[in-house]
């Protein structure tokens, strides 16, 4: 708020307080004031969460300790419970899931950005995002009366008679298990690589397709040994993102892991994930410390995904930026 | 002051014989609507503009040129506080509006009495009738008549109506480049104002729409005070009273536009006219 | 022409090749979604499943008009906790936001929209049912509102950041204040996008499970109020699918099949929409 008369750098200028008045009149700081309101309701919501989880873990947290994070039984009749059973279903679903989604997607991305014709690609990226809007209750639906009769029937006893050496392939077949998570995994975060790699490898500059081109590269080669190079630390953060999301799903993966809270070597196997188990046994939780222990689960699967999250932004944030910056 | 202009600055004008002054000049027989007294201008540590004086003559039009970056435009924007969107931008020194102090007074108010029109036109995503309509609606109108004798009246004086009278209702879009800048000067003076700033308003315009407007100026300042700032000298030259000559933040020189064109006194402002810098 | 470049140029042809046949797999997903719901869900769709209740254990028919009753309640609580909130957050972070505190606010929904959704349900449950020491439809509500926020808050926020500073300014030049300005011109201008947004949100949450498995619980009546169990289209259907009847089976195609489509078509729109209006916003 400027006066008559000419200010000296850092002195307090008069009028400030009339000008805050006329502001509260005419209703700005009021209005300031409303969405301020609101915007702090979110981070009280948000620590809240933090909060309630932390708290309602508490027994669990202090019976356990650390060793919560290590112990393999999961006995509720005796109330020891130890998270790695879940830890351990949790990963290998998620890493079957990406096993096969990364090689698809990026391969889809690079076909949507590279490859084809803008049209087609507008046109094939827009079913593939409305993927992403399918629920996970259906991918579970079809997975069960489709997806795991195919593995009980075809798949897997394919696997057991080619590869049955390997520890992976073998025991006993029933369709649900750590396999079955794993491919209806891949194929739900699938769309979420696809989106942010297509994205990202459309956002390198053109001057660095043409200089390949130039210099009498294909398409594929200027494609492969340029452009995703370039596009290399988004693309790895569209699989950060997958991965978080791949860990959290809960529905379409308790509808076919086989809820079996054990640790084996073989993919055929039923396993349990952190989200399955919670959802399947929450509401049977008969002890506090029972629902202390899902709840201290939940903690743990909440601070990987954060971390994973953090990490995906930062990467899909460093190609961005490298794409919009001038050497 | 009837001075007349010649377009090309060919031949040289008739009754160019006041005495110029250096810094402020008061203009004969009409009293100065706007009084600009030592204006220092800051974007943070930045001064853009330095002890800036001189009156803005009412009933008149008054141009501001000067090469890109010279301040016509931040000098411009400060008669109407609109630098106060900006953080860190601020004013000091007087501006005074009929005697009143321009800086201390409740912005809203400010600004309906100082009217603006932008570089490139702005409609409002409304109708050609909702967007006249906006400032009195905003300002909570009290006036004559209905809304919409109020807006015709606005249409009427930016010489739109007839091109718009059938479709008020239809979008500000729909409107061609010409016509959506003389729609923004319709809903600036809907409200009525004293003073009408224009900021470049024909730079985005093809010569037609460029000389409609400016005979629109013409008739305009019979009710309003015109402050332009324009790129273009030709344009300062052909509708403006009054010229100031920015260069760098300073106002090097400020006349009647004969003067300034014909018999600079300042050689930068002569540079600057017969093209030696742009 | 030699044998390095034939060698190239075929490699050209089969990754082409191999990546479009990468797209075509992940396109032909969805078509075979909806082609497998149809075929086995559009036969049990009639007027009884619209309007009936859910038959006792092991008697077929009945149909499932609680959950889809259930359901809407359970998005409009959602709506009315999450949109106002999260609209109002982006209002503030668009418009009035100071550095700090933005970028704060910024960071909390990021992390908020990470919380895997049986995370949020285990929130509301420690925050309604705890108390209320029972199920009901505002504890579902609730987590399902805030998992809308975060979207709505970023939906809010880029879709006013897209109003050009020319409108504003123009309606500030008119004597406008601030807080007019951004309710009768910038707000008006981004509209269109916030709607949609929000409709993408709505459609997002109408399809969560995890949530709903322990604060609105299941319920096999009619739900009166908001302070008693519901059931769900989304809880049905997976109850359905894992119980060992095959009328339930037959019944959960049906549900599967209605809520897809509802979530396929508030996608479809929404996205249509959005496209065409940044299509046209003038430059």
């Amino acid at each position: 708020m400027a006066s008559t008369a000419v200010v000296v750098e850092g002195a307090p200028r008069p009028g400030r307080a009339r000008a805050f008045l006329l502001r509260l009149r005419s209703g700005d700081e009021v209005a300031h004031l409303i969405t301020l309101v609101f915007a702090s309701a979110i981070f009280l919501i948000t620590a809240l969460l933090v909060f309630e989880l932390y708290r309602n873990s508490a027994l669990a947290r202090e019976k356990f300790g650390w060793h919560f994070l290590t112990t393999r039984t999961w006995d509720p009749v005796f109330e020891n419970f130890g998270a790695l059973p879940f830890i351990f279903g949790t990963v290998v679903t998620s890493a079957v899931g990406l096993l096969l989604a990364i090689p698809l997607g990026v391969g889809a991305a690079i076909f949507l950005a590279e490859m084809a014709p803008a049209r087609i690609s507008d046109a094939l990226t827009f079913v593939i995002e409305l993927l992403a809007a399918v629920p996970s209750v259906i991918y579970g639906l079809l997975a069960m009366f489709t997806l795991v009769p195919l593995l009980r029937t075809v798949v897997q006893p394919f696997l057991k008679k080619h590869l049955g050496f390997i520890p992976l392939f073998q025991g006993p077949n029933y369709g649900v298990g750590l396999l079955a998570a794993g491919i209806i995994l891949a194929i739900m975060i699938v769309p979420f690589i696809i989106s942010i790699s297509r994205e990202v490898l459309m956002a390198v500059p053109v001057e660095q397709r043409e200089a390949a081109l130039a210099l009498g590269a294909t398409r594929w080669e200027s494609t492969w040994k340029v452009v995703v190079p370039y596009a290399r630390a988004g693309i790895l953060g569209s699989i950060f993102l997958a991965m978080a999301r791949a860990l959290g799903e809960t529905m379409a993966v308790t509808m076919v892991i086989g809820n079996d809270p054990k640790i084996t070597s073989s993919l055929f196997a039923p396993g349990y994930s952190i989200a399955a188990v919670i959802a399947n046994e929450f509401t049977e939780a008969t002890s506090d410390l029972y629902i202390h222990a899902l709840i201290e689960l939940s903690l743990v699967l909440f601070v990987l995904t954060i971390i994973l999250n953090g990490l995906a932004r930062l990467l899909i944030l460093a190609t961005q930026r490298k794409g919009t910056a001038h050497p | 002051m009837g001075v007349t202009m010649d377009p090309l600055l060919l031949t040289p004008a008739a009754g160019n014989d006041r005495p110029e002054k250096l810094r402020t000049i008061h203009p004969a027989g009409g009293a100065a609507k706007i009084q600009v007294v030592d204006l220092n201008f800051y974007y943070g540590k930045v001064q853009a503009l330095q002890g800036i004086s001189l009156d803005i003559a009412a009933n008149r039009i008054t141009a501001l040129i000067g090469p890109s970056g010279c301040g016509k435009s931040t000098f411009l924007r400060s008669l109407n506080r609109m630098y106060e969107t900006v953080r860190h931008a601020r004013a000091d020194g007087q501006i005074l509006l009929d005697s009143q102090n321009a800086l201390d007074m409740d912005v809203s108010q400010l600004r309906r009495r100082v009217g603006m029109v932008f570089q490139k036109s702005n409609p409002f995503p409304k109708s050609i009738f909702d967007n006249v309509a906006y400032g009195l609606r905003v300002n909570g109108w009290k006036g004559q008549g209905t809304l919409r004798e109020a807006v015709e009246r606005s249409l009427v004086r930016a010489a739109l109506w007839d091109e718009v009278k059938d479709k008020l209702h239809k979008s500000a879009y729909a409107l061609s480049g010409g016509q959506q800048q003389r729609l923004c000067i319709a809903r600036a003076l809907a409200v009525d104002p004293e003073v009408l700033l224009l900021d470049e308003p024909c730079s985005a315009l093809d010569p037609i729409a460029t000389a409609k407007i400016e005979e629109l100026l013409f008739d305009l300042k019979k009710q309003c005070t015109i402050v332009i700032v324009t790129h273009n000298m030709q344009q300062a030259a052909r509708v403006a009273d009054f010229t100031g000559f920015f260069l760098m933040g300073r106002l090097i020189e400020f006349n009647e536009t004969g003067i300034i064109f014909k018999t600079p006194a300042k050689k930068e402002t002569e540079d600057y006219i017969t093209g030696r810098f742009g | 022409m030699n044998y390095r470049t034939v060698w190239r140029k075929s490699v050209n042809a089969v990754m082409l090749s191999l990546t479009g046949l990468c797209t075509l797999l992940t396109v032909s997903v969805l078509f075979f979604i909806l082609g497998y719901l149809v075929w086995n869900g559009a036969g049990a769709i009639n007027w009884d499943f619209f309007t009936k209740l859910p038959k006792p254990v092991g008697e077929t028919g009945g149909g499932m008009a609680n959950a889809i009753v259930g359901s809407a309640k359970l998005l409009l609580l959602a709506a009315l906790t999450g949109v106002p909130i999260g609209f109002m957050g982006g209002v503030y972070l668009a418009e009035f936001g100071g550095k700090t505190f933005s970028f704060v606010v910024r960071y909390m929904t990021d992390l908020l929209n990470g919380v895997p959704s049986i995370v949020m349900g285990i929130f509301a449950y420690t925050m309604v049912v705890l108390p209320m020491k029972h199920f009901s439809t505002m504890a579902g509500g609730l987590a399902l509102g805030v998992m809308m926020i975060p979207i709505a808050v970023r939906s809010t926020e880029e879709f006013l950041r897209t109003v050009p500073a020319s409108l504003r300014e123009g309606a500030l030049a008119l004597g406008a204040s601030k807080w007019k300005a951004i309710a009768t011109v910038v707000i008006p201008a981004a509209l269109r996008g916030i709607l949609t947004g929000i409709i993408l949100d709505l459609a997002r949450v109408a399809g969560e499970t995890a949530p709903l498995l322990f604060t609105a619980f299941n319920n096999r009546f009619w739900s009166p109020g908001w302070d008693q169990p519901t059931a769900s289209l989304p809880v049905m259907i997976f109850t359905y699918a894992i119980a060992p009847y095959e009328d339930w089976h037959r019944q959960a195609w049906a549900a599967g099949l209605v809520l897809l489509g509802l979530v396929l078509l508030a996608n479809i729109t929404a996205r249509v929409v959005l496209a065409r209006k940044l299509s046209s916003v003038a430059g």
